[in-house]
């Protein structure tokens, strides 16, 4: 803090005192210098980037107007997309139960299954769905198979996780009181546990399932399967304005995705 | 002077809330309006300086008519009238400094507003006036974290930084507990008389208002039902104002109990 | 949600848990819903059973291959790597900067109609395509390499901060604005007096997240080809290096955990 009498003798008034500059300079001469090493040193080339906004605007250009030919196709397309986001979703939550299960600090059985669930769960989410796809790919061949599972094993992480977070959050005493009348582990789960994280388990699947929705329409890029095999097919062959049909039918089932969310959120939470 | 005349203010095609107000406030005086919850007060208050569209009507501030003012014309408007508000409103992630400052954002650029460099005189001005309700010590703590009373003392000096023609107060007291409520009572009365400024107030304690104002104005259903001396607001225009609705916070129309010596030992 | 059975008589004094769904119709509706769904959705997909039954062996071998992870490449893995936090930091940057215009644009309380619906439809566009498909157009429009990786995390970065912050914008306390309006205060003096103070510790916090979200995000976009890491995972997939792959994956592992780690220091130190 400033000298307060001194500064109200000669009536000067600055926003920061010296110590908060001085940091508040630190932190921007940090900042600039990192912005000015990545922009120096990254690997581009400077002409394009004045002439990207023209390149963007004379692709936009071969994609209007979308053409609707191949319609039935890409409504197929979605339908498979949609099918891996769900299918997915719900296998996931009989491994991301247990998972979370152990992972939770006051659930889990022993040490040992703590650091297993917390293993698995940082390397699912450390994961992005499209490399576990590029693995499942490598392993199962093209296919939607590749897909269920590279979802799969990155909603494990994400439900898991918060799934754990829920549990750690619940009332003790009901435990407490469960156990005192002699109830078995399993008993005390399904009594005072469950009825604790089920809204919170609703919620987080229902977000997830959203999340996956968008997620699996980019499977296709590496083969796995959903609308992304078309829109690769259609950019390799230039079919830009099939593109544009693609884009906006993954737009309307994006739009599509959040009202039913909306919907079963009030619905059932 | 302010004349308003004729002002009606309705929100769709409800009730108007406001149904034909005049009103004239000379130079210089301290006026209280009184009423229930509802009865329009706090919409008067905000068409004054258009926080709130009249519906129509008049308002005349020393010659200048306000209801049809727009965009650049209208904030030079504004900034001719202070406000105080019952929440205080002060920016609370600011210090004390910036928010009193801001009281002269009418008048800077918004450079000068961004880069926080304010003219000398308007910092001399800030440190006079924080000093004179003792704040001074204050300026660079941050808003939030300062007491209720503390908070409106910033609130009225942001609001005397514009070098108002008129002070309004929405309910300057009602966040406050009592004792602080009466010390700001009486700072807005004697800033009143210093600065020789009309000052108009909301007022929820009947007490209050006829403790430290000079002219009465009561309010029921957007009507005005009284207008007149404190000493003769007695019972009977209390019950034309409150009566059947509910009862004012202190229905007593007696002084306040706190001292005068207790309200001064902090300015 | 649950409705005791009405109208039964006390004896013999039964009890059972009323149902999670009241109406049986709606229950067994569902959970036939719900079969007849499954069935069709495993009916209907594409499943190449006989490439499938190759992919315990084909597993086998890759795993095989992939350890011990090799990092005899170590200088293609760095120069990936700084590549793809130069698009990260830059993009973050940017975007950041960008999403406050778009986030004032698209809160209904500051923003007049017009303004509003066009602010909501550029982050409602920029939400609902994976930042791989963006990625692609822009390699498509401006080349392979990190521009691309850039634009397409930017656009990235202002859909998720300008919608939080729009948000966030929608819920100030009005008040400070009505005070800054009294002053006669204009409308950009307005936001910053009033505005931006109640946003700040948010856009500081979401900054943040965003910058370890694009690390992330930076990793992916590469794999069709915008730069930084994820081209060159893709290139060891592409040859069967998968001793180079695993590599590669075991570094972006770390990096994420150490950057989720500093993110969430900072968030918490700031906030």
């Amino acid at each position: 803090m400033v000298d307060q009498a001194g500064a109200l003798a000669d009536r000067v008034w600055k926003r920061y005192d010296r110590r908060e500059r001085l940091i508040r300079y630190a932190v921007m001469l940090v900042t600039l210098t990192v912005v000015v090493w990545a922009v120096r040193d990254i690997d581009i080339f400077w002409p394009w980037v004045w002439d990207a906004p023209n390149q963007i605007s004379s692709l936009g250009a071969r994609m209007w107007p979308p053409d609707p030919t191949r319609l039935a196709e890409i409504v197929n397309a979605m339908i498979e997309t949609v099918h891996i986001a769900t299918l997915s979703t719900m296998l996931t939550i009989f491994i991301a139960l247990p998972v979370a299960y152990i992972a939770a600090q006051n659930t889990t059985p022993n040490r040992a299954c703590l650091w297993l669930g917390r293993f698995i769960l940082v390397s699912s989410r450390s994961v992005n769905t499209i490399i576990w796809a590029l693995l499942f790919v490598a392993i199962f061949g093209p296919g939607v198979l590749a897909g269920i599972l590279a979802i799969m094993c990155r909603s494990v992480g994400f439900i898991g996780k918060l799934m754990g977070e829920a549990i750690e959050e619940i009332d003790r005493r009901p435990v407490e009181a469960m156990q005192a009348t002699g109830a078995s582990k399993l008993q005390v789960i399904a009594y005072a546990v469950v009825p604790q994280v089920m809204p919170a388990f609703f919620a987080i699947v229902i977000l997830r399932w959203d999340i996956n929705i968008r997620e699996s329409t980019v499977l296709g890029l590496v083969g796995a399967g959903g609308i992304g095999v078309i829109l690769q097919g259609s950019i390799d062959t230039f079919a830009w304005t099939t593109v544009a049909t693609i884009l906006i039918a993954i737009v309307v089932l994006v739009l599509i995705g959040e009202a039913i969310t909306s919907l079963l959120r009030r619905k059932v939470i | 002077m302010l004349e308003i005349s004729n002002l009606i203010k309705r929100y769709g095609h409800d009730e108007p809330v406001l149904k034909g107000l005049d009103l004239r406030v000379e130079d210089n005086s301290v006026v209280a309006i009184v009423g229930a919850s509802g009865a329009g007060k706090s919409t008067m208050l905000r068409c004054i300086n258009r926080l709130v569209e009249p519906t129509s009507g008049s308002i005349n501030l020393n010659g200048m008519e306000l209801v049809a003012l727009r965009g650049g014309a209208l904030r030079r408007a504004r900034r001719k009238i202070g406000m105080v508000f019952q929440g205080f409103n002060l920016i609370d992630r600011l210090t004390v400094m910036e928010n009193v400052l801001a009281g002269r954002l009418g008048y800077v650029s918004l450079y000068q507003a961004i880069s926080r460099r304010f003219p000398q005189t308007d910092i001399e001005r800030a440190f006079t006036l924080m000093e004179r309700v003792g704040i001074a010590q204050y300026a660079n703590k941050r808003a939030d974290e300062l007491s209720g009373g503390e908070r409106q003392r910033v609130g009225v000096v942001r609001a005397l930084m514009q070098e108002p023609e008129l002070l309004l107060a929405d309910e300057p007291t009602a966040s406050l507990d009592p004792r602080t409520s009466e010390q700001i009572m009486m700072l807005l009365q004697s800033l009143a008389s210093e600065l020789s400024l009309p000052v108009l107030i909301n007022i929820h304690n009947v007490a209050q208002a006829k403790t430290y104002t000079e002219r009465i104005v009561g309010l029921r259903h957007g009507k005005m039902i009284f207008d007149g001396a404190p000493d003769d607001f007695n019972k009977e225009a209390l019950d034309a104002i409150y009566g059947g609705i509910e009862a004012p916070d202190d229905a007593t129309v007696e002084s306040p109990t706190v001292s005068r010596e207790v309200g001064h030992d902090a300015t | 949600m649950t409705r005791p059975e009405a109208g039964a008589p006390a004896t013999p004094r039964t009890w059972r848990k009323p149902p999670f769904i009241a109406s049986p119709l709606l229950r067994y509706g569902l959970l036939a819903v719900l079969v007849v769904y499954l069935v069709w959705a495993f009916g209907s997909l594409p499943f190449n059973w006989a490439r499938i039954s190759e992919g315990l062996p084909r597993a086998g071998r890759i795993f095989g291959g992939g350890f011990p992870p090799s990092f005899e490449r170590l200088d293609l893995l760095l120069t990936g790597f700084k590549e793809s936090l130069q698009i990260a930091v830059l993009s973050t940057l940017l975007g950041v900067l960008l999403s406050i215009p778009f986030a004032v644009m698209a809160a209904r309380n500051v923003a007049p109609l017009p303004v509003y619906l066009l602010g909501r439809a550029v982050i409602i566009l920029s939400r609902s395509f994976h930042p791989v498909i963006v990625a692609i157009l822009f390699v498509a429009a401006v080349g392979f390499g990190p521009l691309a990786g850039i634009l397409t995390l930017t656009l990235y970065s202002i859909g998720f901060v300008g919608k939080l912050l729009a948000e966030e914008i929608e819920e100030i306390d009005w008040g400070q604005v009505e005070a800054m309006k009294a002053t006669g205060a204009g409308y950009f003096a307005i936001l910053v007096y009033a505005v931006f103070p109640q946003i700040l510790p948010r856009q500081v916090g979401l900054s943040m997240y965003q910058l370890d979200s694009n690390l992330r995000a930076s990793a992916v976009v590469g794999i069709v080809g915008a730069g930084g890491i994820g081209g060159t995972l893709m290139n060891a997939f592409g040859r069967y290096d998968y001793a180079f792959a695993f590599a590669i994956l075991l570094v972006i592992i770390a990096v994420i955990l150490v950057s989720e780690g500093v993110s969430g220091w900072v968030r918490k130190k700031i906030w």
